[in-house]
């Protein structure tokens, strides 16, 4: 049981570590947070879906049309509307993200209406050792860990990689070696909503599609950043795998609807516990 | 004037994350002394101060102010009790006058009073720094040299016993640092134990009654001018030691 | 100065009238309204606290308005009377909101604002998952005030609008005591503040308290007030995002801003988008995205030369206000 318990933890952490990455990226980049981010990964469910559902695609060849769309949305939303006040406090940046996922969510509330929508593979189950597990929920996972993967490798050795590490470490100086930041920022909400609408192509396997949800999924991107830092890839993979397995036991022990809670228990007391933010330095010079 | 030591630093020493920053200093001031602390780049003397106004914790050792002991105190709290700083990088409210700055010195370092009251004294400190024509300026709006005295009038307005100067000179030229110097003997004359942090050896000698050294977060010389500087320690840890020992022998010949 | 100081005053005494005077004049639906705007405007004046004067990216408006409805609700069906009920849901909020402040705002930023988003879903979850005592999901009735529904609508009309000038009152205060100055200065600087002599800890804890109180206050009023709550209305995100955009469409941190902000969003809206209940959210969005690019200090501080400078050339990289 215990095993079973485990393995659903394994598999929905990988799910919260492919929808925290690129918030985190975001976050740590830019020092932004991106309330657009559930939508995005719903925006890239509605694409998958209705290519699906309309024109008989297979989810998994959605991956890179449902990304590249969402990077080029992310692209100019990032380059016509945040990065305008991406210098100001942290009041102006949030609620400016926070009001254009309002639009979002509503456009897609109305365009696609409320109704969840569902991609159904029937791939089947398989049982070993007890352990009880679909099929698709193991394709998404594995899904998940490859787009995981992919950013980190794109991370450690493109030349757009590096030049975005060295924008988190140091603006100023990433500025004076001739990086353009505003490009480089542009880039990185990209590659972020990429994320979000791969994850979203990912997920229209094994999660219903709906705007409901997109609360939801912001929820765990700040948990899983809280739990592993920011804006390292890894450290939400960390972070992503120690949430789901939390709350898949949780979810057994204390029933399943107070695993969402035990979530948010758990990031409040990281905060509590380390008050500057897991990465964040005290200090007046 | 008693003969109490008005502060008095015992064994302290604190670490960041495995860095020594400061490792077992221990002083005492007299009150009404101009003291200077000197060290090279990255001896620890920011962080003395930061421990000694509460900034952070020490991890060991006790620090006395006026016969308490403050060890374990945060800023607001060595504010009330008569400890003010100014920071190497200027600290105003920005959108605040430099009146309202100043203000929020006078009202808060004390528990009680108006703003009313706090607001007439304030001018009085502006005054005193030569910035009462900039009264009704926003704080952003002024030229280093001015950000600078608005400090001082900030951490005199807290009506302090002991006032901890953290570069007051960095980035000033020599007719505003002799300016500054005069502000600071001023100061002096009313009674408050000053520590000066500076980078300029002229500028610090010739002020301070007596000197301390930092090296490596250690406490490595102290005494009248005169004789800090003659300090082989000193000069070595500032010079580094060919140097040291060409001095020595010039001396020798000589 | 002292005549220019006094205007708000006057402005605001005026609004106060005329929101008084709306039932002698019009239908219920006129009541209605008043009492809505009444409403708002004591969320963003206690917004202003925490949000304005402090500077503290808060988003838990509606946690603390939403446990205000359930404390009322649920006391008041448990035989208390409703004055009672209301009085206890504001103690109530209160000292939770100085248990979470005391939690959270040792956290500054975006771990801060994303602390006081949580709470907003902590509390909800709570409250749904807390079916014996909630209704959970279903929600819970309130009886309703007897006496007609012309009476009760002005019994509402108001107390909401002496609440207003209650915390209008407060808000005067603040803005004049050691206390407002402490808040501008940890706005401003937290570490100077700090350096001062200021309890930073304490002045924030407190000024969240206050932003806290009255939504609490207003959440169990408007529970007797419409009879019904559920959690997802009583918690809802679009509130907790709402009212500190009301308070910065007026003017963060002043004290007649959060007043204009809550008047004008709400008029706007009912004269505007009323009829388009589907777009409600992506109405907000917009309003949003103008207010942060063409008034960013809020409608008190709208510099028109600016505006008209930024709509000729619609060009500007950087909305940073010029410096003065």
């Amino acid at each position: 049981m215990e095993l079973q318990i485990l393995a659903n933890g394994i598999v929905l952490g990988a799910l919260y570590a492919c929808i925290a990455v690129g918030f985190s990226l975001v976050w740590g980049v830019l020092n932004v947070i991106n309330m657009l981010h559930g939508s995005f990964i719903i925006l890239g469910g509605y694409i998958t879906f209705f290519a699906w559902a309309r024109l008989g695609i297979h989810p998994i060849a959605m991956i890179p049309v449902a990304g590249m769309i969402l990077y080029g949305l992310g692209y100019m939303v990032q380059r016509g509307v945040i990065n305008k006040v991406v210098t100001q406090p942290v009041l102006i940046t949030l609620t400016l993200t926070f009001g254009l996922d309002m639009i979002l969510y509503n456009f897609m509330n109305v365009v696609f209406t409320a109704t969840p929508q569902r991609v159904t593979l029937e791939l089947g189950s398989f049982d070993i050792g007890g352990i009880f597990m679909p099929w698709d929920r193991i394709v998404s996972m594995l899904l998940a860990f490859a787009l995981t993967g992919l950013l980190y490798w794109v991370m450690r050795t493109s030349r757009v990689g590096r030049a975005i590490v060295a924008v988190r470490m140091d603006r100023d100086a990433a500025a004076l070696m001739g990086i353009r930041v505003d490009q480089i920022y542009a880039i990185t909400f990209g590659i972020g909503a990429f994320m979000a609408g791969a994850a979203g192509a990912v997920f229209a396997v094994v999660f219903p599609v709906t705007t409901n949800l997109s609360g939801l999924y912001i929820g765990k991107a700040f948990v899983v950043c809280v739990i592993g830092g920011l804006g390292s890839v890894p450290g939400a993979l960390v972070g992503g795998i120690v949430l789901g397995v939390i709350e898949s036991f949780a979810g057994h022990w204390l029933g399943p609807q107070h695993a969402i809670t035990v979530g948010f228990v758990l990031m409040l007391i990281l905060l509590i516990t380390r008050p500057s933010g897991l990465l964040g330095k005290k200090g007046y010079e | 004037m008693t003969n109490q030591p008005i502060l008095k630093v015992t064994s302290v020493a604190r670490n960041f994350g495995g860095i020594v920053a400061v490792r077992d200093v221990s002083f005492e001031l007299a009150a009404g002394e101009i003291v200077g602390l000197i060290g090279p780049n990255g001896a620890g003397k920011t962080t003395l101060i930061n421990l000694i106004t509460g900034v952070y914790p020490a991890n060991s050792g006790s620090i006395v102010f006026d016969g308490a002991d403050v060890t374990g105190q945060k800023p607001f709290q060595a504010a009330r009790r008569g400890i003010a700083r100014t920071f190497q990088i200027v600290q105003p409210f920005p959108e605040m006058t430099v009146l309202q700055n100043v203000t929020a010195g006078a009202l808060f370092a004390r528990q009680s009073g108006s703003i009313t009251d706090a607001v007439e004294e304030s001018r009085e400190h502006l005054k005193f720094v030569g910035l009462a024509d900039l009264a009704e300026t926003p704080a952003a709006s002024l030229t280093l040299p001015n950000r600078k005295r608005l400090e001082l009038a900030k951490s005199l307005a807290m009506r302090p016993r002991l006032l901890l100067l953290d570069e007051v000179n960095a980035g000033l030229n020599p007719t505003e640092i002799s300016g500054a110097l005069d502000l600071i003997r001023d100061i002096s004359a009313r009674g408050i134990t000053i520590v000066i942090i500076e980078h300029l050896m002229k500028v610090v000698f010739s002020l301070s009654h007596r000197i301390l050294v930092l090296h490596h977060g250690e406490l490595i010389s102290g005494g009248l001018p005169n004789e800090v500087a003659k300090d082989e320690r000193v000069v070595e840890a500032y010079l580094g030691s060919k140097f040291a020992e060409r001095q020595r022998s010039l001396s020798n010949n000589g | 100065m002292m005549r220019r100081l006094t205007v708000p005053y006057v402005l605001f005494s005026i609004w106060v009238v005329v929101l008084c005077m709306l039932p002698f004049v019009e239908s219920s639906y006129f009541v209605h309204l008043a009492t809505n705007i009444a409403l708002f405007t004591i969320l963003a004046q206690s917004w202003n606290f925490i949000g304005g004067f402090s500077g503290y990216p808060s988003f838990s408006t509606a946690a603390f308005f939403g446990l205000g409805a359930y404390a009322g609700a649920i006391t008041q069906n448990m035989g208390l009377p409703m004055e009672l009920a209301w009085i206890f849901a504001t103690v109530l909020v209160s000292a939770l909101a100085a248990l979470f402040g005391f939690i959270l705002l040792r956290l500054r930023g975006h771990y801060f604002a994303i602390g006081s988003i949580a709470i907003v879903e902590v509390l909800r979850l709570a409250i749904a998952s807390a079916t014996d005592l909630t209704g959970g999901g279903n929600g819970m009735n309130v009886r309703f005030l007897p006496g007609g529904p012309e009476y009760v609508g002005m019994v509402f009309l108001y107390t909401m609008v002496g609440l207003m000038v209650l915390v209008f009152a407060l808000t005067v205060w603040v803005d004049k005591s050691r206390f407002g100055f402490g808040l501008r200065c940890i706005r401003q600087n937290e570490d100077a503040a700090n350096m001062v002599g200021i309890n930073t800890n304490l002045y924030k804890i407190f000024a969240y308290v206050l932003s806290a109180s009255f939504c609490g206050t207003v959440g169990a009023i408007y529970a007797s007030w419409t009879g019904y709550i559920d959690p997802t209305d009583s918690f809802e995100i679009l509130l907790t995002l709402k009212v500190p955009v009301m308070a910065m469409l007026g003017g963060a941190g002043t004290v007649i801003g959060p007043v204009l902000g809550a008047a004008a969003f709400s008029l706007l809206e009912e004269i505007f988008w009323a009829n388009f209940l589907e777009y409600n959210r992506a109405i907000l969005g917009v309003v949003i995205v103008i207010l942060i690019f063409f008034l960013p200090r809020g409608l008190l501080n709208l510099d028109y030369h600016t505006l008209h400078r930024r709509l000729r050339h619609n060009a500007g990289r950087n909305p940073r206000e010029p410096s003065e």
